[in-house]
């Protein structure tokens, strides 16, 4: 089992100038960012989304890497998306997954059937020419310069513990200092697209 | 040639519009009638087909193809489209993406009663998104499909095309 901060620090110095949507893990990879124009923590816009906005960013920018930080219950609201994504193969494309096992924002309650899902069985199945699954940071970091440096799509399930968070969401640290218009802005300007 | 041949909505002319105005993917779950659409958006080298397992993926797919530089369009038909409701509105409307949905209007008639709850909700659902949209039955309607091209781009909002000739427009 590893920490989801510390998974992103071994991330950290592979980036270089890859799109990163950081998804859940947005809260720590802002320690971590070094090129936070080119990041796009969204939030939530709607639940089960992300991997689709990862796939458009990837489609409409061929030319540079899009790296994902998706979580076990976005996917699992949109399983489908997976084959959407094997279809196209998007050589540009990196999808990684945070599996904490549960809806860590809601109190922590398991997602259906937590301990038994195989995510990159899954993935696999739907298509993907490559998948993997880490539970342990030292084979993590051992194989991602290799994940990174072959073309994609390729999947990563990766086992984290759950940091659940029970205090009223009024109270608890805001992480994001940008807003969601910000935030596209800053990545359109980066790309060299108007407003 | 009959009245549906007369009175039709051509894929060809659904074809020209997304041309002239610049889309560069479909994205895309069939409903019963687009397959000479899609015969035809297949053929065309310009436009990249996004095929989605479910409709609301739709949404967050053009949402991501339009932050980055693409010109999306979303083919879909009402019943997904009201089963998206959470995706249009954080990814569409939250995003300020500029998009263009073509939604098939199941149901859609002119004549009699309507005797389908896909089309009765229709409107109301766009309504209460505030949504705004346009009615297409035929190619003299078409020039409505640019139309709704412009009032995107201007007002940064999804806007809706209804295809209300569903049932025959796309079928010969």
């Amino acid at each position: 089992m590893m920490h989801t901060a510390d998974m992103l620090k071994v991330f950290g110095p592979y980036r270089e100038d890859a799109i990163v949507i950081p998804g859940r893990g947005g809260r720590y990879w802002t320690e971590h960012t070094t090129r936070p124009n080119l990041d796009v923590p969204l939030g939530d816009p709607a639940m089960g989304g992300h991997a689709g906005f990862a796939l458009g960013v990837a489609l409409a920018r061929p030319e540079r890497k899009v790296i994902l930080f998706d979580s076990e219950g976005d996917l699992l609201m949109s399983l489908g998306m997976l084959v959407t994504i094997a279809e196209q193969q998007p050589a540009n494309f990196y999808h990684l997954l945070i599996d904490n096992g549960c809806y860590a924002t809601t109190g922590g309650q398991p997602v259906p059937n937590a301990d038994n899902i195989a995510y990159d069985v899954i993935a696999r199945g739907a298509g993907y020419p490559r998948a993997f699954a880490f539970d342990e940071l030292g084979q993590f970091s051992a194989q991602l310069p290799d994940i990174l440096g072959k073309p994609g799509p390729v999947f990563v399930a990766l086992k984290v513990a759950a940091e659940i968070e029970n205090a009223p969401i009024g109270r608890r640290r805001r992480w994001q200092t940008r807003t969601r218009d910000q935030v596209v802005k800053d990545l359109r300007a980066e790309l060299g697209l108007g407003a | 040639m009959n009245d549906a041949a007369v009175t039709a909505l051509s894929p060809e002319t659904v074809l020209g519009e997304m041309k002239k105005n610049g889309v560069t993917h479909v994205v895309w779950l069939p409903d019963s009638e687009t397959n000479w659409l899609y015969l035809l958006m297949k053929a065309e080298p310009s436009l990249r087909l996004v095929g989605v397992s479910r409709e609301g993926h739709a949404c967050s797919i053009a949402a991501g193809l339009a932050v980055a530089g693409g010109k999306p369009l979303i083919l879909i038909q009402n019943t997904g489209m009201m089963e998206s409701g959470d995706s249009l509105r954080g990814w569409l409307l939250g995003l300020n993406i500029p998009v263009v949905l073509m939604v098939g209007y199941r149901g859609w008639t002119r004549h009699g009663v309507n005797q389908d709850s896909a089309a009765t909700y229709t409107e109301r659902f766009l309504m209460a998104f505030g949504i705004n949209y346009y009615l297409v039955e035929n190619d003299a309607d078409a020039p409505r499909i640019s139309i709704a091209f412009e009032e995107t781009e201007r007002t940064k909002r999804p806007v809706v095309v209804l295809v209300g000739d569903e049932y025959h427009g796309f079928n010969r």
